[in-house]
C-alpha cells in the first residue's frame, strides 16, 4: 500500500511544471556518489491482513506484573475519546485559534493533577516518570543550586539508573542512596536524618508505595525534611491516589512520577506517561509545557501554551529542558479516563487492588509463605518464589510478578507481585497452586 | 478543476471546564469488583485519605460529549494539509493504530508475550539502520528530543573513555532549538555556527571554527531551510581528522530515505524522528519515538537495554552491558510508536519507502515554484521536501507572517511552521508531505494567492482575521501575565469562573 494519493498523470504534470523529465533531478543537490543505487532491503509491501498478523502477539493467561508499568481497567470511553482523529493527528498546539480541544483537555488534566496531588501546577507531561524525576533533580539544581542528590533505594531501579545518567556530566555533584530496613522494606530513618544533616544543599526523593509496594513512614519523613534545601515524592502507581493521602500534603518541593495507570494500557512497555507537579515557586524554572486560561480577541475564554520563554524554541540552550514532544494523547486518556471513574470510581479501584493484594497475602499465610517484608504495602509485595516454581508458573502461563533481585542481588530469587482490578480470586488461586 | 474555498473544517463552539459540569453523584460508574472489598487494618488508617479524590464528577454521557465536543475545536490531518515544516505531517495509516491497540494488554513482564515483541522489534532496528546506512540501533528515546540527548550522552560517553575532555559541540543557527538545548543537559557548551548565504553550511566556515576542544557538530539533513548539506563529504572528514563526530538531527529524513544514507555520508550518531519520518501521529504533542543510530566505533555506549539473541535463539533484554550510557527510559521507549512504524514500513516496502521521499520532494518543490513570486524567496539554493518563505513584500504593506498565518485558518488551512528557522525574518517554513492530494495542495496554493491579495486590497482587514474558528485571535500576552494554569487557580484568582 502507499499513502501517496497522486496518480501518474498527477505527477508528470508536476514534472512538467517543474521542467524535469525525471526524479534524479529533484536530488541534483546530492553529490552524486551518496545516491543509493539499489532498493532498500526491505521486505514488502505487505496488505493489511498480513501486517495484522504479523505484527502480533498475546499476552500470558495470568498475569501479577507491575513494578511501574500496570494493568488496569480501561472503561470503553477511553479508547472512543481518544480515537478521536481530531486528538489523534493533530500536533502541538502551537496555534491556539485551532487547537482549542487539545489545549482544554490540558488545561484539565493539569487542573485534576493538581487536585489529586495536592500541588499548586502540572505540566502537560514527560516521558515517564523516571525523565520525569531526572528532570526534578535538574531543577533542584537551577533553582536551589544542590550538590548532592539523595535517592531512597527502594525507589524503582530503572528510574535510579535513568536518574544517573541524566546527571552524569554534571561536574561536582553526587548521587547518593540511602538504605531500607531490611526487615519492614521502609526507608531507614537513621540514615536519611545523619544524611540530611551532613549535607545541607541536598535534594532527597523518596518513592511511596515504593519500589517493593510498601508504603513508606511519609509523616516521619516529613518531618525529616522539614529545613532539607529540596525534597520530592515519586508515585509510580498512581491508582494508589484513589485512597491514599494526597502526596502534596506532606509538604515536598515536587511530586513527579507515572500516571500510565490512568487509562493508558501497558503496551509491552510504552508509553507511559511521565507527571510533574509542583509548588508555585518553581513555576518559572519547570520543565515541560503548561497551559493557561486567556481570552480571545471577543473576550471569550481559550487556552494557549504559555511561559513558553522556559522552552527550548525560545530558551534554546539555556532552556529548562529539551523536551518537546510530550506523552500528549497519554494526556487525553488520562483526563478522560479521571473524568469516567470519578471520584467514587477511583477510590473504589484503588480500594479492590488493595484488597486484591490483602486476599492473596491471606491465602499466602494460611499456606505459611511470608512476605520479605513487613511494612504496609498498597497492591504490590516481595516474595520468595524458587526456579522450579517459577518453571511451573511458566508452564501454566501463569506470570508471577516480575524478578527484581537483578537490581537486589541481596534479594536472592525475590519477586515483586502486583494485584490490580484486572486479577481475581481464581487467579490468585491458580499462583498458589504452583507455589 | 473547481476550486472550492472555505471548507468549512472547526465549528465555533466553547465548551466550559470539566469541573465546572460537576455535582454530586451524577457519575454512575460501575468498576469491576474481583475481589470482595476489605476493610483497611489500624496500621493503614493514618495512611488514607478520608475524602473522596478531587476529581469531576460527570456521567458518561456527559463525559462522552464534553471531549467530543472538544475533539471538533481542533484542527487535524484528517480534516486537511498541515504543511507545518519539519514536522512532516503526512496522513497516520489507520492499520497502524490496530497493530498498536492489539499488544496493549501485554505487560513488560510478561516473558513469553515479550519474545514475539522482541523479535519484532529486532527486525525494526534492522530496517532503521539499513535506511539509515548505519551499524546500531536504539529504540528507547520517547521523542526526537529524546534522541538528541541520547545521542550526545552517547558522544560524551566516547569522550570519557578516550581519556578526552572535549566541551564544545557546533550547531548550525538553522538548527531546532532542541538542538542546543540536548547538548546542554549532556554537558557540552553549544556554540553556534553561522550557515552561510547559499542556506547550507560551508566547509571553509567550519575550518575556521573547528578546534581541538569541539566533540562533535550537530547537523540536520537536510536543514530546516529544506536544503541539503552540500558540503557534507568535506565536512565528515574536516571532523573526523580532528578527532570530533557527526551528528545528525534526522527529523527531516523524509527527504532522503531510500535515496541517500546519512551513515555513507560519515554521520557517526544519529536520530531519527518516527512521529514524523514514518507517519505515526503526533497526538497533539506526543506521544512521539526518536531511534538513536550509531556506526560500530559508538555501539558500546547505545543506553540499556539491550535486544540480544542468545545460545537458545531467544531474545533477551540485556542490562549490564558495562560501557553502556545507562537507561533512558523506564519501559521500553513509546513501544507502540515502535509497532506503528513497522507497520507502515511494511505497507510501504523499500520501494513505497523510496517513492514517499521523491513525491514528498515533487510536491514541495511545485508549490515553491507556484508560490515565490508572491512571497519572498530568501535561498534560491534548489530545495528538497520543504523550503521557507518570508512576508517580506506584505510587510511592506503592514501585514506579518502571524497575519497570513492566522489568514490561512479562515481557508480550512492550519499554517506552515512560522518565524522558524530564527536565521530568517518573518519565515513561513512549508512542508507538504508526499500523501496530499493535488486537489488539496492546489487550494492551499490558491488560498496563499488570495491572502497575498488581500494585503494588498485591504491590509486592515488582517486585524479581525481569524474568523472561522472556534475562537478569534487568542491573547497569549494576557495568559503569561495571569498564569491561571489550572481550575483552582481560576476560582482563587478570579474569584469566579471565566465567562464561558
Ligand atoms: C529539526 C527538528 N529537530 C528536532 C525536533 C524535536 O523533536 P521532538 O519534538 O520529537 O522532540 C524537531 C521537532 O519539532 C525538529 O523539527
Amino acid at each position: 500500500m502507499s499513502y501517496v494519493s497522486l496518480n501518474q498523470e498527477e505527477k508528470e504534470r508536476l514534472f512538467e511544471k517543474l521542467g524535469i523529465t525525471n526524479t534524479g533531478d529533484l536530488f541534483k543537490t546530492i553529490p552524486e556518489r551518496f545516491l543509493l543505487e539499489r532498493d532498500l532491503k526491505i521486505p514488502g509491501p505487505y496488505d493489511e491482513q498480513t501486517i495484522e498478523s504479523m505484527l502480533s502477539s498475546n499476552p500470558s493467561r495470568v498475569v501479577f506484573a507491575g513494578g511501574g508499568i500496570y494493568r488496569h481497567y480501561i472503561p470503553a470511553v477511553v479508547d472512543t475519546i481518544a480515537s478521536r482523529q481530531e486528538f489523534y493527528t493533530s500536533y502541538t498546539p502551537y496555534q491556539p485559534e485551532i487547537s482549542q480541544g487539545t489545549l482544554q483537555v490540558i488545561f484539565e488534566y493539569q487542573s485534576m493533577m493538581t487536585r489529586l496531588m495536592h500541588m499548586d501546577v502540572s505540566n502537560a507531561s514527560m516521558y515517564d516518570g523516571a525523565t520525569a524525576l531526572a528532570e526534578a533533580c535538574l531543577m533542584a539544581i537551577r533553582a536551589k543550586k544542590v550538590k548532592r542528590i539523595l535517592l531512597s533505594k527502594s525507589i524503582n531501579p530503572a528510574y535510579r539508573s535513568v536518574v544517573r545518567t541524566y546527571l552524569r556530566s554534571i561536574d561536582g555533584l553526587e548521587v547518593e542512596e540511602v538504605p531500607f530496613d531490611s526487615i519492614t522494606g521502609q526507608v531507614d530513618l537513621d540514615v536519611l536524618k545523619k544524611a540530611t544533616m551532613a549535607n545541607k544543599r541536598s535534594a532527597f526523593f523518596i518513592q511511596s508505595p515504593n519500589y517493593f509496594g510498601i508504603i513508606e513512614p511519609m509523616d516521619e519523613v516529613a518531618s525529616i525534611m522539614q529545613d532539607a534545601a529540596f525534597w520530592g515524592i515519586v508515585v509510580t502507581e498512581a491508582i494508589s491516589l484513589g485512597i491514599m493521602r494526597p502526596p502534596g500534603d506532606y509538604g515536598p518541593d515536587v511530586v513527579v512520577g507515572d500516571a500510565q495507570s490512568f487509562g493508558n494500557p501497558p503496551s509491552a512497555g510504552g508509553p507511559l506517561l511521565g507527571f510533574f507537579c509542583t509548588k508555585r515557586e518553581y513555576i518559572r524554572s519547570m520543565p515541560g509545557r503548561l497551559v493557561g486560561l486567556t481570552r480571545d480577541k471577543d473576550g471569550r475564554q481559550a487556552f494557549c501554551l504559555t511561559l513558553a520563554t522556559r522552552e527550548q524554541h525560545i530558551r534554546r540552550e539555556k532552556a529548562t529542558s529539551n523536551i518537546c514532544s510530550n506523552q500528549g494523547l497519554c494526556v487525553l486518556r488520562a483526563a478522560v479516563y479521571l473524568s469516567t471513574v470519578g471520584p467514587r470510581g477511583l477510590r473504589t479501584i484503588a480500594e479492590q487492588c488493595a484488597s486484591g493484594a490483602r486476599y492473596l497475602l491471606a491465602l499466602l499465610g494460611k499456606r505459611g509463605i511470608g512476605t520479605v517484608f513487613t511494612g504496609p504495602v498498597f497492591n504490590e509485595f516481595v516474595l520468595r518464589i524458587d526456579d522450579g516454581s517459577r518453571e511451573r508458573a511458566s508452564q501454566a502461563g501463569i506470570v508471577p510478578g516480575i524478578r527484581i533481585d537483578e537490581y537486589y542481588p541481596e534479594l536472592t530469587d525475590s519477586q515483586l507481585i502486583t494485584v490490580t482490578e484486572m486479577n481475581s480470586e481464581r487467579d490468585c488461586k491458580w499462583l498458589l497452586d504452583i507455589m | 478543476m473547481v476550486i472550492r474555498h472555505n471548507v468549512t473544517r472547526s465549528t465555533e463552539l466553547l465548551e466550559p471546564v470539566v469541573y465546572s459540569l460537576s455535582d454530586h453523584g451524577k457519575n454512575k460508574v460501575n468498576p469491576p469488583r474481583p475481589f470482595e472489598a476489605i476493610e483497611l487494618g489500624d496500621v493503614d488508617r493514618p495512611l488514607v485519605n478520608h475524602d473522596l479524590p478531587d476529581l469531576p464528577d460527570i456521567s458518561e454521557v456527559e463525559v462522552v460529549r464534553h471531549y467530543t465536543r472538544l475533539s471538533r475545536l481542533n484542527y487535524a490531518i484528517d480534516l486537511g494539509m498541515y504543511p507545518l515544516g519539519s514536522c512532516t505531517m503526512k496522513y497516520n495509516p489507520k492499520i497502524s493504530e490496530k497493530v498498536a491497540a492489539k499488544i496493549g494488554n501485554i505487560h513488560p513482564g510478561d516473558t513469553e508475550a515479550m519474545q514475539t515483541i522482541l523479535g519484532l522489534l529486532s527486525n525494526l532496528e534492522a530496517h532503521l539502520e539499513e535506511i539509515c546506512g548505519m551499524d546500531a540501533c536504539t529504540l528507547w528515546p520517547a521523542a526526537g528530543a529524546h534522541g538528541e540527548l541520547t545521542g550526545m550522552m552517547i558522544i560524551k560517553k566516547a569522550m570519557v573513555e578516550r581519556g578526552e575532555d572535549r566541551r564544545e559541540v557546533l550547531i548550525p543557527d538553522t538548527a531546532h532549538g532542541t538542538n542546543p538545548a540536548s547538548c546542554t543537559i549532556a554537558g557540552f557548551k553549544a556554540v553556534k555556527v553561522p550557515s552561510g548565504d547559499k542556506g547550507y553550511l560551508e566547509a571553509s566556515t567550519l575550518r575556521k571554527l573547528i578546534n581541538e576542544d569541539v566533540a562533535a557538530l550537530m547537523i540536520t539533513n537536510p536543514n530546516t531551510l529544506g536544503i541539503f548539506e552540500q558540503d557534507i563529504a568535506e565536512i565528515s572528514e574536516l571532523l573526523h581528522e580532528n578527532g570530533s563526530y557527526l551528528y545528525m538531527d534526522g527529523a527531516n529524513m523524509n527527504a532522503l530515505m531510500g535515496i541517500a544514507r546519512p551513515g555513507e555520508m560519515g554521520v557517526d550518531c544519529m536520530h531519527l524522528n518516527l512521529h514524523k519520518t514514518f507517519a505515526s501521529p503526533h497526538g497533539g504533542g506526543g506521544p512521539g519515538s526518536g531511534p538513536v543510530l550509531v556506526k560500530d566505533e559508538l555501539a558500546p555506549y547505545l543506553p540499556m537495554p539491550w535486544i540480544v539473541k542468545d545460545e537458545e535463539e531467544r531474545f533477551r533484554l540485556l542490562t549490564n552491558a558495562p560501557q553502556s550510557i545507562g537507561m533512558i527510559h523506564s519501559g521500553l521507549g513509546n513501544l507502540s510508536v515502535l509497532m506503528k512504524t513497522l507497520s507502515y514500513i511494511s505497507s510501504l516496502g523499500g520501494k513505497g519507502i523510496r517513492e514517499a521521499a521523491e513525491v514528498s520532494v515533487l510536491i514541495a518543490n511545485y508549490m515553491k515554484k507556484c508560490l515565490k513570486d508572491s512571497y519572498y524567496l530568501p535561498y534560491d539554493t534548489p530545495t528538497l521536501h520543504e523550503f521557507v518563505l518570508t512576508d517580506k513584500y506584505q510587510k511592506e504593506r503592514g501585514v506579518t507572517t502571524m497575519d497570513i498565518a492566522k489568514a490561512l485558518m479562515d481557508f480550512g488551512f492550519h499554517p506552515p511552521t512560522v518565524y522558524f528557522p530564527l536565521v530568517v525574518t518573518g519565515a513561513m517554513m512549508i512542508e507538504p508531505t508526499e500523501t496530499e492530494p493535488l486537489d488539496e495542495i492546489e487550494r492551499f496554493i490558491d488560498a496563499m494567492k488570495q491572502i497575498d491579495e488581500l494585503s494588498r486590497k485591504d491590509p486592515g482587514a488582517f486585524s479581525s482575521i481569524p474568523r472561522a474558528t472556534p475562537v478569534s485571535r487568542v491573547d497569549e500576552v494576557w495568559a503569561a501575565r495571569r498564569l491561571v494554569l489550572t481550575w483552582d487557580m481560576v476560582e482563587s484568582i478570579m474569584g469566579e469562573p471565566p465567562s464561558k
